[in-house]
């Protein structure tokens, strides 16, 4: 048996005395936040635990720190010109983006090309508070370290942290070409960066002056917590107009359907029709053919449900559509596989698809052979 | 009460009508599960109304009756004769026993890790049609109509993704410190769980809450207008003791950057004085390790600051002297003034509060008495008091706060109400610890304009209209 060390007691009679504490400490809220907030008792080997933990090595610390500050601290030095950037933007990017950053399909537009040479001068994007345009990221961004940073360590979205250094440089490079901030025959690298972000169109559109940083920051509003007689008049500005009553579905269905406050039938015009219909929702509903054996885990861990739906056109074709092609061709599985993983365009149009080259061979065969089946 | 509920009719038209009138022996209390109720509207499709009417109820029609009346009728009309005589006796669902008061129930551990019940379908997250393009950067809500207390169900905690939600095997999980620290540093979980330990209840409400409100009512629940928002009890080691751990210089780190394992990489600048104060590096959540969609198995949680900060997945801390402007703090979460400037690094969530019951899309059943519940938070501190109006904020009533009351916590509110059968509309406003007051929507437009969507914490209107129906409105 091991001896108790000094002061066990003592610690546990703490311990006691703050359970009561605390137990009393129902009702008024100052008590409850005391109660919340108890500070720790120490136990005679509380802060034993130095060794836990080890220190990282440097190899690590390379391999994981690569977040770029707007000063340009954590900059991989590298370079790359508009010209390759819209060579891997084609391939890797143009599927969701567009060719020219322009398409909303996936994301909001990143460039529109419409960023002024008065803005590029001025370092504020006039139409920001224009609400008949839309805001794009070319328009918004302050800091150019935060395209870098963004691009290196999170596109293309399905497949993330694939990029090197000088294809990262070569992208931001042809993106700020999209509104002119670059010109076409523009090289970017670590060299000149501080140059490109003194370009930047919204360089001088952030502001850090405002209460809801710091947690004791000055409200933008004081409201007074009146009680009786505080609005002369009440009129209704806003409403759910009834059209759209429906839009997001039966709302009936989204509620609890016993207590006080039920969900309202927001689909009765469709009367009866809907009941039976819903009544019969078993034979209905199911998956047929190709969806009720789609690989759905990998479809969706590699990112192929960004592009391709089973039953309808994406960026890529319907899954469905692929099937039909290839019903009848003797190396189908073959055939898909590889392209699954190269990638590739003009069977179905002007699409690219980039290459999926983080499947394994075995994962691209599994969805193929699916398709082919 | 109605004096035609003892009589018995003969045709089902009738049977249909008796059904659905008080009986006698039950008094007419609203949400009473022994209540025979009138049927409400929205139990019955119009054209099954009149089509009943019309030829009374064949087989056919009986099914789709009973479909649509299951839960105001629980079998009444399958068994028939007998049910319809019980009814002028009394309630059928005491009358006759139903099946699982006459059969053996399940075993233990049929299922090994327990679900809902199947009546509770309804109560799910659901995302918003047609708010993002793709259902990876996407959001999911909590159903807030649905819930009671200050907890959230970790099944029903938002989800807010950038790239899609991962689920990370814990073994190969590290978490890395490095920057200004004396020493950099990576821990297994295995460390992690070692280390002294806090649990504590805090909200998580995402920046963007509210947002789609901004402009004009836009949504039909509170779902989609503030579900957003979640609040569990997170288990995990203080920031603050990490941060020492590793040395972190005291003179130049002025800021923390959170970045997580998934393949956005989340990253978020953190002031210091929030890292050393109660932000946790969490494992744990409601009793059980953190969901997948919430960051398994290591998030930061960051209370009273936008949930972006709390970033899931967290794979690396690093402790620097500058903000570091990420994607989500350069081109997103910051908020357009009218001036054209936008404002970087808005992260507390200020005081706020929503009614829940009843809220949008919801239908009170008769008049009478309701027990009118909501939420109310604030990301400075404690909440001190609820007022709520039935008025559209001309007269306020101070509500109960029903449970605990914690530091950047949800807090349930109630307050007693009868309604009378007129129109009303139902408003709520929280007064913080600080003293602030929650603000009206055209305070927050006096300064922030049309265009700022993030930080929404006006307070909320719901329109009761006479048919009980309630709907989302905003008022001039
Ligand atoms: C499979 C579709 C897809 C592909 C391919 C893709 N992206 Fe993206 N991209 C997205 C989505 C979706 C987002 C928004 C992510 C979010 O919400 O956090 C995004 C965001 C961005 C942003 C930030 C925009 C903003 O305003 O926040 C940039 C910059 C970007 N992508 C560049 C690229 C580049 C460069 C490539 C090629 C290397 C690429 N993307 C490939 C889907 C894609
Ligand atoms: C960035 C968008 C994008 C992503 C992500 C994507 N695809 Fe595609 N996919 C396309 C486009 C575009 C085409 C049409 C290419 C063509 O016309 O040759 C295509 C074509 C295909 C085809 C038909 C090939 C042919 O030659 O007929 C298959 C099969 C396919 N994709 C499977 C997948 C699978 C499996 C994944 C995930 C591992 C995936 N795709 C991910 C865009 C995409």
């Amino acid at each position: 048996m091991f001896k108790l060390p000094d002061g066990f007691t003592r610690h546990v009679g703490v311990l006691l005395m703050m359970a009561v504490l605390s137990a009393c400490g129902q009702g008024g809220d100052e008590k409850a936040e005391a109660a919340a907030v108890t500070p720790p008792v120490a136990s005679p080997w509380q802060s034993g635990y130095e060794d836990i933990g080890r220190t990282a090595k440097p190899a690590e610390v390379a391999a994981w720190d690569i977040d770029v500050r707007p000063d340009f601290t954590g900059l991989p030095a590298g370079s790359g010109s508009v010209e390759q950037g819209e060579e891997i933007w084609l391939a890797r990017c143009a599927a969701c983006h567009g060719d020219f950053g322009d398409s909303n399909k996936f994301f909001s537009p990143l460039a529109l090309g419409n960023v002024t040479p008065q803005d590029i001068e001025s370092g504020h994007v006039a139409a920001l508070n224009d609400p008949t345009r839309v805001r794009t990221t070319l328009m918004k961004v302050a800091t150019v370290s935060t395209l870098w940073d963004y691009i290196d360590r999170a596109m293309p979205w399905n497949a993330p942290k694939s990029l090197s250094t000088d294809d990262v440089y070569s992208l931001v490079a042809y993106l700020l070409s999209l509104d002119y901030i670059v010109d076409e025959d523009f090289v970017l690298s670590n060299e000149n960066i501080a140059e490109v972000q003194a370009r930047l169109p919204n360089r001088n559109g952030m502001t850090q002056d405002h209460g809801l940083w710091k947690i004791d920051g000055e409200p933008d509003v004081h409201n007074t917590a009146c009680m009786t007689d505080c609005e002369s008049s009440v009129e209704v500005a806003s409403s759910i107009p009834s059209f759209a009553r429906n839009a997001h579905g039966n709302l009936r269905d989204q509620m609890r359907s016993f207590g006080p406050f039920q969900g309202v039938n927001t689909s009765e015009e469709q009367g009866e029709k809907m009941m039976l219909a819903s009544e019969d929702k078993a034979p209905a509903a199911p998956k047929a053919g190709l969806a009720a054996s789609a690989p759905m885990d990998l479809l969706t861990s590699n990112g192929c449900l960004g592009c391709h739906q089973v039953d309808n056109k994406l960026v890529g074709p319907a899954f469905t559509a692929v099937a039909k092609k290839y019903a009848d061709r003797e190396d189908a599985v073959a055939y898909l596989s590889q392209k699954i993983r190269q990638g590739g365009s003009g069977v179905w149009g002007g699409a690219t698809m980039p290459p999926m080259a983080q499947l394994s061979e075995g994962k691209a065969d599994e969805i193929a052979s699916w398709l082919a089946q | 009460m109605s004096g035609k509920s003892d009589k018995m009719g003969t045709s089902e038209k009738e049977f249909l009508a008796q059904a659905y009138t008080p009986s006698p022996t039950v008094p007419e209390r609203p949400g009473s599960f022994g209540q025979l109720r009138k049927a409400p509207e929205s139990f019955l499709e119009k054209s099954t109304i009149e089509a009943v009417s019309q030829s009374g109820v064949d087989e056919n029609r009986r099914r789709l009756l009973r479909t649509s009346f299951t839960t105001a009728l629980a079998g009444m009309l399958g068994a028939g004769l007998s049910a319809r005589a019980a009814a002028a006796e009394g309630d059928p669902d005491i009358l006759t026993l139903p099946p699982w008061s006459k059969s053996l129930g399940n075993a233990v551990a049929t299922n090994p890790y327990g679900q809902p019940s199947k009546y509770e379908a309804n109560i799910v997250r659901r995302q918003s049609p047609g708010l993002t393009q793709t259902a990876q950067a996407s959001v999911s809500f909590s159903p807030l109509q649905g819930m009671f207390g200050m907890i959230t169900a970790s099944g029903l905690h938002f989800e807010r993704h950038h790239q899609g939600w991962v689920d990370v095997d814990p073994r190969r999980h590290r978490l890395m410190i490095n920057g200004l620290v004396s020493k950099p540093m990576v821990f297994t979980m295995d460390d992690l769980m070692r280390l002294p330990s806090v649990s504590r209840i805090h909200f998580i409400e995402c920046g963007a809450n509210t947002g789609m409100e901004w402009g004009n009512a836009a949504v039909p629940t509170v779902q989609y207008t503030h579900g957003m928002l979640s609040c569990s009890e997170f288990t995990g080691v203080p920031l603050s003791l990490l941060l020492e751990h590793a040395g972190y210089d005291k003179a130049r780190g002025k800021y923390v950057l959170a970045e997580g394992a998934d393949g956005s990489s989340m990253t978020r600048t953190i002031d210091i004085e929030r890292a050393l104060d109660d932000v946790i590096v969490a494992y744990g959540m409601n009793g059980e390790m953190l969901r997948p969609e919430n960051g398994y198995p290591l998030r930061l949680v960051v209370p009273g600051v936008q949930g972006v900060s709390s970033v899931k997945w967290l794979r690396r801390l690093e402790v620097g002297d500058k903000p570091y402007a990420t994607k989500d703090e350069a081109i997103h979460y910051v908020d357009l003034m009218p001036d054209g400037q936008s404002r970087q690094y808005t992260s507390i969530q200020e005081a706020k509060s929503v009614i829940t019951s009843p809220s949008g899309g919801q239908r009170l059943m008769t008049k009478g008495y309701y027990n009118v519940t909501g939420l109310a938070w604030s990301g400075r501190g404690t909440v001190k008091r609820v007022d709520v109006s039935f008025d559209g904020g001309r007269n306020w009533y101070t509500a109960n706060l029903e449970g605990a009351v914690l530091p950047k916590a949800l807090t349930r509110f109630n307050i007693g109400w009868v309604w009378d059968g007129k129109p009303a509309i139902l408003q709520s406003r929280v007064v913080d610890s600080t003293g602030y007051v929650q603000p009206l929507k055209r305070q927050l437009k006096e300064v922030r304009g049309t265009r700022s969507v993030y930080h929404n914490n006006a307070i909320q209107s719901w329109r009761v209209m006479e048919s009980g129906e309630v709907e989302n409105v905003q008022i001039a």
